[in-house]
């Protein structure tokens, strides 16, 4: 029964959290309710028992991915609404509300599937962390490695694309060679 | 070993066609030339030794180099046959084929395409020979349309030469010419092709021996339609009428060329062609008869053309039209072996005849009016000799050649029965003595009317001459094979022999075509010896005006065939290539280019427009995949 | 009680919602926003399926979709920064400059 309520709570929350996320005119409300629904989602995780999936949201989603867009909010006047041209909006709402509907339908339909077998079985008496770590660490090794090769890549992108100064050194003391070259030229 | 011989006998020619092609566009080197001539002689030296096999044994050898064609129920092998009839074409075609490479050294010495005149005149001497050993009608056409296309190179050999007017240059020049002759050759060629298919349509096989086998058991209006559509190739290749104009235009070409295709070989391809269907020719008598009531036509008909013209290489061209009229007589009457041996006769005196006339070609600057000429036989002894004997054997007086083989065919003509050809054989005879004698008078005998010219001839060289000798030998001794050469051919072909009530009346008919062969000649010594005598009345009538100007049939042809299909061929082109073809093509690529450029505008670099073309497909394919999902 | 179907549609509603955002925002940030709601809807789709089959290998999908989230918000905002001082604006329509 808690799960139920939970559900319908989680649900309706995150919809109208996204909605205002969607359709807002204000950039600081739009990140706020995207923030707070990120959180609602971590929740969705957690009733499905996927303990480590929803720390992890909680910890990269909302506390990195979050804090990055915060800073880039500061491009603008947070007080200011944006003006945004005149889109189509009857073409917009009618493919979105047209992939919602043959979505639904679609899934709404009772999923008959017989004999699937579990590739990566779960097991109910180790921990879901353990669980994951162990599938992780031995099956999905290589991903993984490749995963934290492209953050690097990624880390160094962003730092490269936003630095200023770039060529200037940030570590030597310029100033000694200065020096140096000054003596040898009075020599 | 027999088989090394045929590849030798044929491949020979073509390395040395290829060997001078290397150097076809350096300028003239000798040992091109004696390369050619010496590959060729090879090819001679084999086919003779593969000849000596075949007469001793009496067995054709059959070689088959590879499998061309094998598909579905098709089977054609790149074969050849060297049996009797085959093997007496060969050694006829490489003796007469080496003597003119011989003379081509010395004739060609002052042109700068030295080299290419090599190569085309080995290249065609291959071609023939694959025409003549093929033991299927694929190979047999395949030579076919090679001695074609080699016969327009060699006869547009000159196609720097402008064109002219008719009035000056009746063949208006040599790449008109050399275009003509093809034309009308692939005219003819379409008959042929027609007769191949009906024949391998109706017996599955293009094997002259299975076809042959099989005929027997063909619908009779079967087997005269393949013979007459494998004539009119023959018509072509061989130049009857009415497909004749272009053996006397491709006199444009040189005069080694005019002696070996034009004598000796190519056009007797056509004759060789019924030779070799005798089968064919044999079990349809009515179309027999019209090939031998067209070949008497045709022999007097040229005959008759040849009497006035003033051209030296013209009016052998027109007795080469006249005497293959004669074969043609004796195979349509079913005299086979006797075509066959006057074709052989034939190319070794026609041969002479115009590499002689080359002589007097060569000495005289190229000139070629016989009126311009007289009295060379003074300073050119051994030509005047040599075109003596060829004359000699031309008209058919004994011992020469001529006489054997020619009254073989005029004995036939009596013998069948068919005394009107008879007739107008025996007079062709008396004409052909004439003009062939007219002609060596005028230009050896006589007033000395080119020294107004300014020339002044010489004899040719010493080599060239020698090199003509065999030939002016056969010429002399080749009719008194003909007892044997009749044993030794009727193994293959079948025999003709002449009634008993023929063998009575022998010596009277004899002397019938003696006496108008020699009155011929006696009537030239009369009007042309002593020199010229021009009559204005006489050449202005209506009947030598008639025959100057060759029944003006190339002015008919012109007028009713060429002029009207160049006026179609405009027609078509502007209303229907232009229009049509041109229009759709161009409609097609305006299309797409406007199409291109229409759909251009969706790039307005607007992400956001991107994204929702994006979110259209995607939501279209999740559509589509839900319908399937419900129906499928 | 609460069977599979409804976590799936739920999953639906949330992408129709982000692909709306995406369709309608004019201002790259916004955009990127409503991205994260697409990337974040898909996530739940893979933990509820595999809740319901007893299978790990939803989870793992689910982990590399955030981590490939997180690298491309870093990426996307560093260009982003680039493009403010190359433009002046954030805005798709000043940005169409591969007009074609």
């Amino acid at each position: 029964m808690y799960e139920t309520i939970a559900f319908y709570l989680f649900s309706a929350l995150t919809i109208g959290l996204f909605l205002i996320t969607v359709m807002s005119k204000n950039v600081l409300y739009a990140m706020t309710s995207l923030a707070a629904g990120m959180v609602l989602i971590s929740g969705f995780f957690f009733i499905l028992g996927a303990d480590f999936l929803g720390v992890v949201q909680l910890i990269v989603y909302v506390g990195a991915i979050m804090a990055l867009y915060s800073f880039a909010m500061m491009f603008f006047d947070a007080t200011r609404d944006i003006k945004e041209r005149n889109t189509n909006s009857a073409l917009v709402f009618a493919l979105g509300g047209l992939s919602a509907l043959v979505l639904v339908l679609m899934f709404a339909a009772p999923i008959y599937s017989e004999n699937i077998k579990a590739l990566y079985p779960m097991h109910e008496s180790i921990g879901n962390a353990q669980d994951v770590g162990i599938v992780l660490f031995t099956k999905y090794l290589v991903p993984f490695e490749v995963a934290a090769v492209m953050l690097l890549v990624a880390m160094i992108a962003g730092i490269i694309l936003a630095g200023k100064k770039m060529d200037q050194s940030l570590t030597e003391d310029l100033s000694a060679d200065d020096e140096i070259l000054t003596t040898k030229d009075a020599k | 070993m027999m088989e090394t011989l045929v590849y030798i006998a044929l491949f020979a020619p073509f390395a040395g066609s290829l060997f001078a092609a290397l150097f076809g566009m350096s300028k003239r080197q000798v040992f091109v030339g004696i390369v050619a001539s010496a590959l060729l002689f090879i090819s001679f030296v084999a086919s003779v030794m593969l000849a000596i096999y075949v007469v001793k044994t009496g067995t054709p050898i059959h070689v088959t180099m590879m499998e061309w064609i094998n598909a579905g129920d098709i089977r054609i092998p790149f074969g050849f046959v060297v049996d009797q009839v085959s093997v007496t074409m060969m050694v006829v075609v490489t003796l007469v084929s080496t003597v003119v490479h011989i003379y081509s050294i010395g004739y060609m010495d002052h042109d700068k395409s030295f080299n290419r005149f090599f190569s085309y005149l080995s290249a065609f001497v291959f071609s023939m020979l694959v025409l003549v050993m093929s033991d299927n009608f694929l190979g047999l056409f395949i030579g076919w349309e090679g001695v074609g296309v080699c016969s327009w190179l060699l006869v547009g050999f000159w196609y720097h030469k402008p064109d002219q007017p008719r009035e000056v240059n009746p063949s208006i020049s040599p790449s008109w010419a050399a275009n003509e002759a093809f034309i009308m050759n692939r005219i003819a060629d379409l008959g042929m092709l027609i007769g191949i298919f009906i024949i391998y349509w109706n017996t599955g096989t293009l094997q002259y021996d299975e076809v042959f086998a099989q005929l027997p058991y063909l619908p009779q209006w079967i087997l005269d339609a393949a013979a007459i559509a494998l004539f009119i190739g023959a018509m072509g290749k061989s130049a009857q009428f009415p497909l004749h104009t272009w053996l006397t235009d491709a006199m444009e070409g040189p005069t080694p060329v005019s002696a070996l295709i034009h004598a000796a070989t190519m056009v007797t391809a056509g004759v060789f062609l019924v030779i070799r269907a005798n089968p064919l020719f044999a079990m349809t008598p009515e179309v027999s008869f019209f090939i031998a009531a067209l070949g008497t036509f045709v022999a007097f008909f040229a005959a008759s053309m040849a009497l006035v013209n003033r051209d030296l290489k013209r009016i052998i061209a027109f007795s080469t039209l006249s005497q293959l009229g004669y074969m043609f007589a004796a195979a349509g009457l079913g005299a086979y072996w006797i075509a066959l041996f006057h074709l052989a006769a034939h190319a070794f005196f026609k041969a002479l005849l115009f590499l002689g006339a080359g002589n007097v070609m060569h000495a005289m600057h190229d000139e070629l009016d016989i009126f311009k000429m007289g009295g060379l036989k003074k300073v050119m002894k051994w030509t005047y000799l040599y075109m003596g004997i060829a004359s000699l054997a031309l008209a058919g007086i004994p011992p020469f050649a001529g006489f054997f083989s020619k009254d073989a065919i005029i004995e036939t003509a009596f013998n069948e029965g068919t005394y009107v050809l008879w007739i107008i054989l025996v007079v062709t005879a008396g004409m052909t003595a004439f003009y062939s004698f007219r002609q060596v008078f005028l230009t050896f005998l006589g007033d000395e009317r080119y020294k107004a010219l300014g020339i002044h001839p010489h004899e040719m060289y010493k080599f060239v001459l020698v090199a003509m000798s065999p030939l002016a030998v056969l010429a002399i001794i080749a009719g008194f094979f003909q007892p044997w050469f009749h044993e030794f051919i009727t193994t293959l072909l079948p025999d003709y022999e002449m009634s008993h009530h023929t063998h009575e009346l022998i010596l009277v008919l004899t002397a019938i075509v003696l006496a108008f062969a020699v009155g011929g000649i006696v009537l030239a010594y009369k009007m042309y010896a002593k020199g010229l005598k021009r009559d204005p009345k006489v050449e202005n009538s209506f009947i030598y005006r008639l025959l100057a100007n060759q029944y003006y049939i190339p002015q008919l042809y012109e007028e009713m065939i060429s002029k009207p299909y160049a006026m179609i061929s405009e027609a078509l082109w502007q209303k229907v290539d232009l229009k049509i073809v041109d229009a759709t093509v161009d409609t097609i690529a305006k299309f797409f280019y406007h199409t291109g450029d229409g759909v251009r505008k969706m790039q307005t670099g607007n992400l956001s427009n991107y994204l929702n073309w994006m979110a259209v497909g995607g939501v279209a394919l999740l559509v589509v995949a839900a319908l399937s999902a419900v129906i499928g | 009680m609460i069977g599979l179907e409804h976590y799936l549609i739920v999953s639906a509603i949330l992408f129709s919602i982000g692909l709306v955002g995406v369709l309608r925002r004019r201002n790259l940030l916004m955009l990127f926003f409503a991205t994260e709601v697409m990337l974040n809807a898909v996530n739940i789709a893979f933990a509820a399926i595999s809740h319901y089959y007893n299978d790990l290998t939803g989870q793992m999908f689910a982990f590399f979709i955030i981590a490939i989230a997180a690298s491309e918000v870093a990426v996307g905002l560093g260009i982003l920064i680039v493009l403010y001082k190359k433009y002046g604006s954030l805005d798709l329509d000043d940005l169409a400059s591969m007009k074609g």
